[in-house]
């Protein structure tokens, strides 16, 4: 059932990303350059995504009510630098992990971003892993 | 420029939609770097979970590709070693923030979280600077 679900989820996501042109780096890009408002080719497909994926998703954790995590509110260094360091990949190719698991099926190519992306979570995960160790 | 906010904001109800249906369904939250990571550690009982929601990312490309009748365009900029390497920094990124695009930008946003608030706006302000310093170095 919750397999199902995963499923059913992931492909609403995948159809929603597609759609929306997310799948594609050129679109994002065309977002992220700011400098394209001057020139007319700025793109404002990403802030149609958020605008229409926020509230939704808003008000269906509304309904699951207790179900859902309550948030952290821990804003630390590891944090901002994570963010930091994840902005400058998004930024130089236009990807970030849903659109590069998806648009692989397309354009195959999207694997040489995929596999070391892969390779970082690995790496990262066992450090972070040694490190929350060593500390408790 | 008005036709792709309005795809956009289309494919975010589904989006949204989605990750309320996966919070629903298994109780997570919907962050598409956390679920793959789980799957390059050490295998959870819920990777079946994660391997079901990964097929079907791929899956809805393929989907809106028999609906639309059209080709779903990928444009992947400059060399390969500039993917190799926004790779690695999108990987080891998302793990330090322990969040990406999805986890943080539409679930957290959605959740009102302010460790999301933060991310979200460093990641956005970050890549528009790359974006920006790479348009006027030409």
């Amino acid at each position: 059932m919750k397999t199902a679900g995963a499923l059913a989820s992931g492909l609403l996501f995948g159809l929603g990303l597609a759609i929306s042109g997310m799948v594609d780096p050129a679109v994002v890009l065309g977002f992220l350059d700011f400098g394209g408002l001057a020139d007319g080719t700025w793109n404002p497909a990403l802030a149609g995504v958020m605008g229409g994926a926020i509230p939704v998703a808003f008000v269906l954790y509304r309904l699951a009510g207790s179900r859902v995590p309550p948030p952290s509110r821990v804003i630390d260094g590891r944090l901002i630098i994570g963010a930091a360091l994840f902005g400058l990949g998004w930024g130089a190719a236009g990807l970030c992990p849903g659109p590069a698991l998806e648009g692989w099926v397309a354009n195959p190519r999207a694997l040489l971003f995929v596999f070391p992306m892969l390779a970082g979570f690995a790496v990262t995960t066992r450090v972070i892993g040694r490190a929350t160790g060593a500390r408790s | 420029m008005l036709h792709a906010f309005l795809l956009g904001l289309a494919g975010g109800v589904l989006i949204g939609a989605a990750a309320g249906l996966f919070m629903l369904t298994t109780g997570r939250i919907a962050g598409v770097s956390g679920i793959a990571a789980e799957l390059t550690g050490h295998w959870p009982p819920r990777w079946p979970q994660n391997l079901a929601f990964l097929l079907g990312l791929p899956g809805g490309l393929l989907l809106w590709r028999a609906i639309s009748g059209a080709a779903v365009p990928v444009h992947l900029p400059g060399p390969g070693l500039l993917l190799i390497a926004a790779g690695l920094l999108v990987g080891v990124g998302t793990r330090l923030a322990n969040g990406c695009t999805s986890g943080h930008g539409v679930c957290g946003l959605a959740r009102l979280s302010p460790r999301s608030v933060a991310a979200t706006a460093t990641f956005m302000a970050v890549a528009v600077l790359v974006v920006a310093v790479r348009r006027i170095a030409g």
